[in-house]
């Protein structure tokens, strides 16, 4: 844990996890690893919502899928509500679903075009409670008002709503099993900035509501600033910088994440095109550098940073992985 | 006119099964010569329709313009004669830059056969033997040697400015060796080549990292205003258009609702509308502000302002008269009846 000030015991706890994805040449004979999450450990506190930052390919999702039970870890441990997640099966990791739930970037993509709101939202109950046909149906029509929608909709299919009804129907699906943790995977990507707004107001909302925890995975700087209280930044499969969203962006510590803050159009302020520096491309996750993976970037970057892979150290109150933080 | 693009009562109807949608209603818009215009909006406000109906690729998605002028350097694009225009104006005087380079770069091809393809016949050289090989089918057109190695001079040297490395490798290579960030900037390069006088750029760093486009936008800035070449830069992205623009116009269900300097526009707006889409950005405090309601439907718009009902200012009068765009400063135009005061 990063420091003392929130002393609950965490919901999630993820430690030294590890994802690999074989990579094969044209015969299908394996010639390397990918390694798209590489030692990651992560703490997520009851209702709070944790943002996990990172340019594409950085792994993250990789990250939210393996926790999620997509993916299965190559190593490490998760463990969630105190207990170890990671190597569950059959019917054992099912059960966990009630209370880790995932959302995709569109939730409405996912309703069955052929049913009735109603079944949609029944379904998950059926599968994993015993309750009765008049228990569920006041279940779900208290998720349903929740997500601000009116109990005729539960007569509709998919292709009569809106795109932004379609989004709050599928995440009350997600809702009537009362989940502790919702790992949201790029939830406003692609979204106008007003319809992002009411998006980003539901889940805060909902949060309220069902004290929920939200692992909230974007590259959306100023979203996730606007909604997280706690930030980790991706880069390459590892966990750069850890630490309370408001000081993290106030002062990053890690050369990268002062470069990905420093990216963003800031309307009003100085203009990113006139003085951004942070040369080149992400490099291939196939050949990570030796040593520090950000060196081939950093503008730091010196000699002990090609040799020696600096681990995350905590300096005040916030973790850090860079020789010269 | 000293204009270098005027579109003038620009009108757009897409047939749906429930009648007719009017996706630019009287839409007016003018670029001058090395000026960086944004237009931005939510989606479905008519911003991409503009694009394509500028560039003249509108009927390939099925709308009909309904009226209105679009003038490019004292020639209206819509009477004139359609070959002329596909060959002087589109991919020529006029290039695009997608939002998806993957949608424009065949992957079976390398990069340098797709390039000189295009030079073959968008090349700014073409018209010193256009006349004398016009006719047989596309097919047999030779490409002459001599200009073939001026193309491929000047597609070294721009490949240089965008800064792909080893442009003479890079030619050889398929698509699928770049990086997206290096798609996006072949696909600039791709568009300067024709030496254009207006490049007209759909959302094309939306699919981009934020380090990235930051990187292409400075890039994208600097090489047009070296050449001095207008760009109308489509958006959902405010941030961007702070970035890029000299001047940003804002669309709203097919109508243009606010035009104003860059400045004036993020600073002091005077439409309604423009100012909840500011406020409707991500805050540093966390607070969030959305815009209540949605997005009217086109087929069966409201009644005088088209805003009106999501409008906190909206009186009575907004419900029934369709207020005319209106000069309130420099360059500063707005489509409201009841503008905010603008000092």
């Amino acid at each position: 844990m990063t420091n003392g000030v929130i002393s609950a015991t965490p919901l999630l706890e993820v430690v030294d996890l590890a994802r690999y994805f074989p990579t094969r040449n044209a015969f299908g004979r394996r010639t390397g690893w990918l390694r798209a999450v590489d030692g990651v450990s992560l703490d997520v506190r009851p209702r709070e919502t944790l943002g996990l930052v990172g340019e594409s390919g950085c792994g993250k999702s990789t990250l939210g899928k393996t926790v999620m039970g997509i993916h299965t870890p190559t190593a490490g441990e998760i463990r969630f509500l105190g207990r170890e997640i990671g190597r569950l099966r059959g019917g054992e990791r099912r059960r966990v679903a009630r209370d880790l739930q995932y959302v995709y970037q569109d939730p409405g993509a996912s309703l069955d075009p052929r049913w009735k709101v109603a079944r949609s939202l029944h379904e998950p109950l059926q599968i994993h409670t015993t309750l009765s046909h008049g228990d569920r149906a006041e279940q779900v029509q208290a998720i349903l008002r929740a997500v601000g929608l009116p109990d005729a909709h539960l007569d509709l299919y998919p292709h009569e709503l809106s795109g932004g009804q379609q989004r709050r129907v599928g995440l009350a699906r997600i809702l009537t099993l009362r989940p502790r943790l919702i790992i949201l995977d790029e939830p406003t990507s692609g979204l106008d900035v007003s319809v992002q707004a009411s998006v980003l107001k539901l889940f805060r909302r909902l949060q309220e509501t069902f004290a929920l925890t939200y692992l909230f995975i974007s590259h959306d700087l100023a979203v996730v600033r606007a909604m997280c209280q706690r930030l980790a930044v991706m880069y390459l499969g590892k966990i750069v910088e850890v630490g309370e969203a408001a000081g993290l962006f106030d002062e990053p510590r890690h050369p990268y994440t002062r470069s990905l803050l420093a990216a963003v159009p800031r309307i009003g302020g100085r203009r990113v095109t006139q003085d951004f520096s942070l040369e080149g491309e992400p490099p291939n996750p196939r050949e990570i550098p030796s040593g520090c993976r950000f060196r081939t970037r950093c503008p730091l970057a010196q000699e002990i940073c090609t040799e020696q892979e600096p681990p995350l150290r905590q300096i005040d109150g916030r973790l850090v992985a860079c020789h010269f933080a | 006119m000293d204009d270098l693009l005027s579109v003038r009562g620009l009108e757009v109807e897409f047939a749906t099964d429930q009648g007719p949608a009017r996706v630019l209603d009287r839409i007016s818009l003018d670029i001058g010569p090395g000026e960086v215009v944004g237009l931005v909006g939510e989606s479905g406000c008519g911003k991409t329709t503009l694009a394509r109906t500028i560039l003249g690729v509108l009927r390939e998605s099925g709308g009909t313009i309904r009226g209105g002028e679009v003038w490019f350097k004292n020639r209206d694009l819509l009477r004139e004669d359609p070959g002329l225009v596909n060959d002087e104006v589109r991919g020529r005087a006029i290039t695009f830059i997608p939002q998806d380079p993957w949608g424009s770069l065949n992957p079976l091809f390398t990069v340098g056969t797709q390039i000189m393809d295009l030079m073959k016949w968008k090349s700014p050289r073409r018209h010193e033997q256009i006349r004398s090989a016009a006719h047989g089918p596309a097919l047999f057109h030779r490409y002459p040697r001599g200009r073939r190695r001026a193309d491929r001079e000047a597609t070294l040297e721009i490949l240089r400015a965008v800064q792909i490395p080893e442009p003479a490798r890079a030619l050889g290579r398929l698509p699928h060796e770049f990086s997206g960030g290096q798609r996006q900037r072949l696909m600039i390069a791709m568009a300067l080549l024709p030496s254009p006088d207006l490049i007209i750029a759909d959302e094309p760093t939306t699919a981009l990292d934020v380090t990235i486009q930051a990187q292409i936008l400075r890039l994208l800035r600097e090489l047009v205003k070296e050449r001095s070449v207008s760009v109308l830069f489509t958006t959902h992205d405010l941030g961007t258009a702070y970035e890029i623009c000299d001047r940003v116009v804002v669309m709203y269900a097919g109508q243009e609702m606010e035009s104003a300097p860059t400045d004036v526009f993020f600073h002091r707006p005077a439409h309604p509308y423009t100012r909840s889409l500011l406020d409707s950005l991500p805050r540093e405090d966390g607070e969030i502000r959305d815009i209540p309601g949605e997005v009217p439907s086109l087929i069966d718009p409201p009644t005088g302002c088209r805003f009106h009902p999501r409008c906190d200012r909206a009186a009575p009068e907004c419900k029934t008269r369709r207020p005319d765009v209106e000069l309130v400063g420099d360059g500063h135009r707005v489509r409201c009846c009841h503008p905010l005061s603008v000092p």
